[in-house]
Formats: structure tokens, sequence, C-alpha cells
């Protein structure tokens, strides 16, 4: 039987019911893993022994009368910037190409915890920084549905192997975009909670001020239950939030009536193209047809988001990225003369040409004398966009945008170009830059590629947002379309 | 030419939190290298901060007793800088908003009250420690122990108020006095929990202009500051004499060649590009908070001193002996309190008992006299069982082995004897065995008396009353 296909929510019905076993459904990921992991590329570890073992151990605590959890022996992968106790955790840069932490970060215990089996550590752009996965220091992952093209970053890894069945759910990270934009471009369900919704303990951090974890699911429903399994305070990290979490599968299949649906007019006549924004008006309509009320907004500071972010976010990488320095882990150039010379060979050589530009430019934020001109100024432009949608949300419950203002493009084809790349989070890094939880959904395709729909709630509003999008969902059942892999993949989709 | 010296100290004091500003990592000093650390301390990839409320706390303590106006909204900023001693490439402290400033502490020059002020104190983490083979210069490598990096530190920053090395070593006292009145630190310098770093320039005497200042590090006692200071007053006045300019830069103590060596210039100033930890929540110091710290602040040593004068009549000199740490001042009130004689509480103290902890390198807390005992002893002088002579070597006894007096006094008989019969006794004995003291003193030599007296004192092992012997004595000779 091939069970890789299964969401979360059906998998768990058959291991509940002991029609499945933990060990039958991690055989038929790790048998998916091999038929088209060759193509798709979007693992950097994959712990099979780890993994069969856990699942063999679950399944006999199972057989021994545990009530199987909602999770419990469902095979996940996290993406590789998330800290997992003595295996291989590298942010996908070579700097971090050997490096094994001595501890778990506070989601991967949460998901251990609930019976969770992690199959494998997912490619990414290297220390998140990306839109394409292209910048990973070690490979380039493919998009499920055209593998010429990329899977969007830079939680990329997670969000191919999702949309190739090669894992049931990921983890990944979104900074500025990080979940939506991949989520998107794969046609897969990506969520990024609110910020201090869910423990950023263990996560690399890149920028810490606008870095938050995340699902990236197959449906709706499962991406309800992995926010249920992974938010809440976390004492270990100051910025997690002891907000209540309600059990968010209650918002799953609710009516929608009367809901606020927020467009912004910014978000559409943005650079963005035609087809896109064709299929997001549609998507608007669509929700509008099964009761809810459009309301046009207007957010003017919208256009000075992505500058912005390309100031905070650089400066707080330089320095969180400053520990790198081949002294007591990761890789270390080893012929040096000096600390110095060592500082410089090891940093030179271990970081890529986008991280070693970021770090350029945040150094350079920050210095005396341009410190109250770009970072400073970033921040009061930061708090307007916030301001932003404070107003916004007085007049609705949700806002409904594009996630990206493209479909999945080709491999190579932006990756000279950064500031067309930076141009692929126009619209999910004003919803990062003020904290606030968004998802995306696919909403529709392009030439055979999903387009993805970003539905953006109110601080610690993740509920509405899964209402939304639930309905949604329903209502096209896009859920139910995937990648055709059958004609060049051993064993079919 | 004549110059002046203007002088800042810098300094650095560990807090005695139980556990790191940052983590729940011990604090202990001298624990096997790198055993006290954890992903947080040691800055592994996806750990971050909490903050320790006791470190804001304590830190909060040190600046009310500096005077220091309290900061109610604070940061926790990145010092951003490359070094193996620091784990994450930057240094979290409060570099926008520091917990106190404009603080002052008043120092005793020659009798006179001088007021260093205080510029600044901010609360940071430290940096791990670099252990070298011999020398920092000649040593082949490094080794980093990590133990001690995030212990949480204050910085005290003083006005450029200090005149000359006598004047620092008398502020860093004092410093060091009221931060263990507040129980904040240990203040060891040869353990590291307080570190001293000056910058010195040199001007003309009466110029308004101050002259380029080094900046002198690694003094691990209030002596080397005072000879590091004076050795680099030295070097740059012969500097400026022979029409040169100093150079702007840090400069390393060696206490072995008794010398200053150029670290690194200050030209080439290090730009720490700091912002605030987008980790750490900023913080607000609620009013309330900062009211029951201060209340909780126990009597300083100023208001001690003062106390001491103004309540026991003491003379100054005493009573800024005898608050010169917290334990010797309880230990004197209490005493005080049984005995009600301060003056002569005071004479014991500063004669006696610190005498003897001197010389035995014994601290007051460790001492086996009890207030009680001692109140005891000089109650039996009181009422003329012992002689003060006698006292005093009761009370090394005491000092000994924490005896009550009353009891050496019975064990080794040693109580006056007062009864005229008896002494009359050993008078007549001493003056029939001693014919020509006598005659001399009966020819007008006065000081034979002293002999005689001696004399009776020896042969009663010291314990005649020795008022007594003088009046019976004279009485025979007359």
């Amino acid at each position: 039987m091939k069970y890789f296909g299964l969401k979360v929510h059906e998998a768990h019905k058959l291991i509940k019911d002991r029609e499945i076993s933990s060990e039958q459904l991690t055989k038929s990921i790790m048998d998916r893993i091999e038929d088209v992991e060759g193509i798709v590329h979007g693992y950097v570890t994959v712990t099979k022994e780890y993994a069969l073992k856990k699942a063999r151990e679950m399944d006999k605590k199972i057989a021994e009368g545990e009530e199987p959890g909602p999770l419990s022996g469902i095979p996940c992968a996290i993406k590789d910037n998330i800290c997992t106790k003595d295996i291989l955790t590298t942010c996908s840069s070579k700097i971090l190409k050997n490096f094994k932490p001595p501890y778990s970060a506070t989601v991967y215990q949460k998901l251990e915890e609930q019976g969770c089996i992690m199959i494998g550590k997912t490619n990414m752009d290297e220390f998140a920084m990306g839109s394409s996965t292209e910048n990973s220091g070690f490979f380039t992952t493919r998009n499920p549905w055209d593998p010429a093209r990329v899977p969007g970053g830079s939680s990329g890894g997670s969000s191919a192997v999702v949309a190739a069945d090669e894992a049931l759910f990921a983890l990944g990270s979104d900074t500025g975009g990080s979940i939506r934009q991949p989520a998107s471009f794969c046609g897969v369900v990506g969520f990024k909670p609110t910020y201090g919704r869910v423990s950023r303990y263990g996560l690399i951090a890149f920028a810490s001020s606008l870095d938050q974890i995340g699902p990236i699911t197959k449906d709706v429903r499962d991406c309800a239950l992995i926010l249920n399994a992974i938010c809440g305070h976390d004492p270990m990290d100051s910025t997690s939030v002891s907000a209540d979490v309600p059990d968010f599968t209650r918002f799953v299949d609710k009516d929608i009536k009367g809901i606020k649906l927020g467009v912004p007019k910014e978000y559409y006549t943005m650079q963005i193209d035609d087809s896109v924004k064709k299929e997001t008006g549609e998507a608007v309509t669509n929700l509008a047809n099964i009761g809810a009320e459009k309301v046009e907004l207007e957010m003017p500071y919208t256009a000075y988001a992505l500058p912005a972010y390309y100031l905070i976010n650089p400066a707080e990488a330089s320095s969180n990225l400053a520990r790198y320095d081949g002294i007591r882990y990761g890789f270390t150039y080893e012929d040096a003369e000096n600390l110095l010379e060592a500082y410089k060979k090891t940093r030179s050589s271990g970081f890529g040409p986008e991280v070693k530009r970021r770090i350029m430019l945040g150094t350079y934020a920050l210095s005396s004398g341009y410190y109250e001109d770009y970072y400073l100024k970033a921040q009061k432009v930061r708090s307007l966009i916030a301001r932003d949608f404070d107003q916004a949300f007085k007049n609705c419950d949700v806002i409904v945008t594009p996630t990206a203002p493209t479909v999945s493009f080709r491999t190579g084809e932006k990756i000279d170009d950064p500031l067309m790349m930076y141009l692929n989070d126009i619209f999910t890094v004003p919803v990062s830059m003020a904290g606030l939880p968004a998802v995306s959904i696919p909403c529709g395709f392009v030439n055979g590629l999903p387009v993805g729909l970003q539905i953006i709630g109110k601080p610690f509003d993740e509920g509405t947002i899964i209402k939304v999008a639930s309905a949604f969902e329903r209502m096209l059942a896009l859920d139910k379309v995937k990648p055709l892999f059958g004609s060049y993949v051993r064993g079919g989709a | 030419m004549k110059f002046e010296p203007v002088i800042g100290l810098e300094i650095h004091v560990e807090l005695l939190t139980n556990t790191k500003i940052f983590c729940g990592c011990s604090t202990t000093f001298g624990a096997e290298p790198n055993s006290q650390t954890c992903p947080v301390c040691l800055g592994l990839p996806g750990s971050r901060p909490v903050l320790n409320k006791r470190a804001v706390e304590f830190a909060i303590r040190a600046a009310l007793a500096l005077n220091c106006n309290i900061v109610d909204y604070t940061t926790f900023d990145r010092k951003n800088y490359f070094y193996a001693d620091l784990p994450k490439g930057y240094q979290i402290s409060q570099y926008f908003y520091p917990t106190g400033t404009n603080g002052y502490v008043d120092i005793n020059v020659n009798g006179e009250t001088k007021r260093i002020r205080i510029h600044q104190l901010h609360l940071e983490e430290d940096t791990g420690k670099l252990l070298h083979v011999g020398d920092i210069l000649a040593s082949p490598y490094s080794r980093v122990d990590f133990n001690r990096a995030g212990v949480p530190l204050v910085e005290i920053v003083t006005e450029p108020d200090i005149k000359n090395s006598e004047e620092a070593r008398l502020f860093l006292q004092k410093l060091r006095t009221i931060l263990l009145y507040t129980g904040i630190s240990d203040c060891k310098m040869e353990e590291g929990s307080m570190r001293c770093d000056a910058n010195i320039s040199i001007m003309p005497k009466g110029s308004k202009t101050f002259g380029n200042k080094t900046e002198l590090k690694n003094m691990n006692s209030f002596r080397s500051v005072q000879r590091g200071i004076e050795y680099e007053i030295t070097r740059q006045s012969k500097i400026l004499k022979s029409n040169q300019e100093v150079i702007p830069e840090t400069r390393h103590w060696n206490e072995s060649k008794g010398s200053t060596t150029a670290m690194r210039s200050k030209y080439l100033a290090s730009d720490y590009r700091c912002f605030p930890d987008p980790n750490v929540i900023p913080l607000e110091t609620d009013k309330d908070w900062i009211d029951q710290i201060r209340e909780a602040l126990p009597e300083l040593p100023d208001e001690k001193q003062a106390r001491f004068v103004k309540e026991y009549g003491l003379p100054e000199y005493d009573a800024e002996v005898l608050t010169s740490t917290k334990e010797l001042a309880d230990f004197y009130d209490e005493t005080v309190t049984l005995f009600n004689e301060p003056k002569t509480v005071s004479n014991w103290f500063m004669g006696e008992l610190m005498g003897l902890l001197n010389n035995e390198k014994v601290e007051i807390t460790q001492c086996k006299v009890t207030p009680q005992n001692l109140a005891n002893l000089l109650q039996l002088i009181d009422k003329g069982t012992i002689s003060g002579k006698i006292a005093k070597n009761v009370f090394e006894e005491m000092f000994k082995d924490g005896k009550d007096p009353q009891a050496i006094v019975e064990e080794k008989g040693l109580i006056q004897i007062s009864d005229t019969a008896e002494l009359e006794k050993v008078v007549e004995e001493v003056v029939e065995a001693n014919p020509g003291p006598v005659e001399d003193f009966k020819g007008g030599k006065k000081k034979a008396l002293g002999f005689l007296v001696g004399q009776v004192m020896k042969t009663t092992k010291g314990k005649a009353n020795p008022q007594m012997v003088n009046k019976i004595l004279g009485d025979k000779l007359k």
C-alpha cells in the first residue's frame, strides 16, 4: 500500500483504528523519498534509521494500549535551521555543514513529545536568506510541479517535500515570507503565526525580530493540528507570548458569513503578474460568494515595507551571524596564521554570496553615522506599517492579498539579480514587519503552476485565518490536486 | 613645566547572583573550565537569552548606593565585535539606557572630603576568559574558559575627577567598601570579580584642555592600579617634555616588570554597531520596585560613620576605621550595645582586635571572639576583677579558642589581688629583698618606685592591683 499521499488527519485515523502502523507509514514515506527525491532534492539529511526506530517505538506503545494522539507516529520534515539534538543542523550553509547541536529546539521537542517521527531535515536558502532555495550552500531544490522551476524559499525544501508527498507535513520558518512564498509556489498550505506565538528557542537566528516558525501542510485542517502542537509560551524565549492557545481545529469547516475581507488596493497596483492578479481577484469573489463581505482598504505605507525590511533584516543578520567564526563549532579554516586571518578565511570560505551581501548591508546600516539614518529610520517605518494594519483591522477581520507577485520561476532566472529576487517578498514582508499571522493557501493555477492566496489576521487571531482558509479550501478542493510525477517517476503519484 | 594628571576609572564588578545573567548556569568561581556552560552562554546557534531579574535588582541596588538616578526604561543592546572570548560575536550590555547615571562617591583626602562623580553604572554580561601558557605575548596558543561568559557585571564609569594615584586608590577602596555593604559583589580583585581600567592623560597645570589619553588595563590589585597610574603619568610627562605627542592607545600593565606596553591604538577605534537586542524585550523598571530596593539598602559607610561620631561620640578617625567593613561595624555596634562605653570599645577594636585579625590574617566573620565575650571581658576590667594588662592576655586566649573570658580568668587564676593584707605581705618581701632601690628612692630617685612596683607585679604574676601596690609602697617608704 502507498500511504505517503495521506494527510496528517487521515493517517491519524488509520493509526488510531489500528489499520496501519507508524512503521508502515514511515516506510512508505521512505519509499517515496527513494522514488522522487532524485528529482526534488528537498532533503539535506534523511534520518531513515532514526525514523524507523522511532516509528517502531511508537507502534509498541500503541500496541501496549497507549491511545495515539493526533500526531502519534506521523512522519514529518524539519527545516534545517531548527536544532535537532545530535542530528545535523546545517542551515544549508558550508559553515555549519558538520554542526550537530547538543540540544533540540522547543518546537521539535514538542513534536517529539507528541509522537511525531522526524524523517529528515530540509534544504533551504543558506541561513534562510533567499526566495528560491538556490542560495543553499549544497544544492538547489526543485519544484515538484515543474522540476525546471524553483520551489520558492527560503523554506523551499519543506514546501517541496510536502507537495511531493515526501513528508506528511513540515516545519518551516518565515522571516519575510519564507513559509508563505514557497507554500504558494508549491501549492501547499503555509502558515506564519503571530510573532511570539511559537517559541524560537533552537531556531537558528536570521533576523530575530522577524523570524517565526510555522507549519507547511497539505490542507488547512492539518495546519490547525500542527499549530495546536507548536504554539504556546516558552520560558526559554523571552519574546514568546503567554496568550491563550485555542484548539485551532475548532475553526475548520465553519461558516464565514459576515466575515469582513479587507482588500488593500496597494497590493493589486504594485508590480504583479496579471494572471496572478486575476486568480487572487477571483478568490476574493469566491469568498464573497459564500458570505464574506468585501471591504476596500488603503494602506499607504505598504510600498515602504520592502526597503525598510532590507535594512532591519540585514542589520540583525549581520550581528546574528557574527558567532560563526570557526572557533567553537562548524567549519574552521585550518591554516590561519593568526586570529584575524582565521576569522577572515573561515567566514570568506564558509558563507555564500547572499549571506555575505546581507552581512555587508547590515554592518553598513548599523555603523556609526549611519545608524540613525538607516536602522532607526527603518524602525520608524516599521511602526508606521504596523499602524497601517491597526487602522485596516478596524474595518475588517482578515486581509486578503496575493502571496507572491508571480508563480514559480525558472531556476537561474533571478539568481543574478538580487533586487528582482527581493521583490518576491513584496506582499509577505509588510505582514512580517507588523508581526502578524498569515497563511498562504492554493487559490488557482497559471500554466499548471500553483498560485497562493495570502490571508492575514489580527495579532493572535490565527483562528479567524483558519476559518476563512478552510472555507475557501472546501469550496475549490485544490488540496486534492497534486503534482503529476506519474510520467517520470517510478511508483507514480 | 608642571603637569596635572586627569584620571577616570572604569570598574567592572561581577554580581553575586547564583546564576548567570541570561541562563541558569552557576556563577561559582574556580570550577573546572567550561563545566558551567550551556547552549545560551556558549552562544550556540538557536539559543536565546532570558534576563535574570536578580541581576537587574543588584544593578539597581548598586546604582542607588552610588547615589545615581535610576532609569525607568531600558533596553539590552548588542555591542558587536570579534574576539575569541566572546561566543556570540557581541556582548549584551546597556548601551543606550544605563541603569544608573549622575551619581557620586565621597572620599577622604587628607581629612578633606572630595567628591568623585559617577558618570554611569550599567549592567552587562561578562565574556569568557582566555588562558595562556605563561605570558600573553609569548604564549603559542590561547584556550578559552566560558564559565565566566554570561556572569552578570556592572560597569561603573567615573567622571575624570581623579587627580593622582592616591586618589584613585582611595576611591577604589571606598567604592569597594560601599559595594561590599550592599552585598551585590564580593569585589575580589585577585579573582577578577572586581577589575579596574584607568583612563589617564596629563595636561599643563591650569590648562582646560585635556591631553591625549591612554587606557590602562590588567591591573589586578589596588597597589597595581596605583603603580600603573604613577608609571603612566611619568611616561606621559617624559613624552610631553620631549615635545612629542602621547599616542592614544590601550596599554597593558605588566606587574612583574612594573611598566606598561602598548596593546592597540585608539586611532583604529572599533565601531561597535550597537543596537537593541531583539531577543531581550525592553524593560520598564517599576517605581515601586525601585523604592523597595532603596528601602532594603543597608546603612551605608558614610551614614554609619556619621552616626558613630554623633551617637557614640567617636573621633572621625575611629568612626572611619570601624566602618571600613560592614561586618566590623556590626560587631562594634553589637559590642557597644552590651558594654556601653563606646570609646573604650573602640580602643579595644582598633588596638587589640584589629591587631590580632591583621597578624593572624583572620577575617572578622571568622573571628572566634563574639561581641558578648568581648563585652564580658571589658566588664571584668571595669569591675576590677582583672587588670587591663592581664585582660590583653585573656583576649589572646579568647581569640585563639573562643572561650568566655570569665572561664579563662578562673581557670588560670588570673583574678586581680586587691586584698590589702596579702599585698602588704608581698610589698614587705620586695622591700627587704631590694635595699638598694629602696635607698635610692628615699634619696630622691622617684624612678626607683617604678622598679619596686614592677617587682611586686612580677612576684604576683601580674595579678596585683597596680593602684593598690602604688599606694601601699608609697605609704611604706615615707
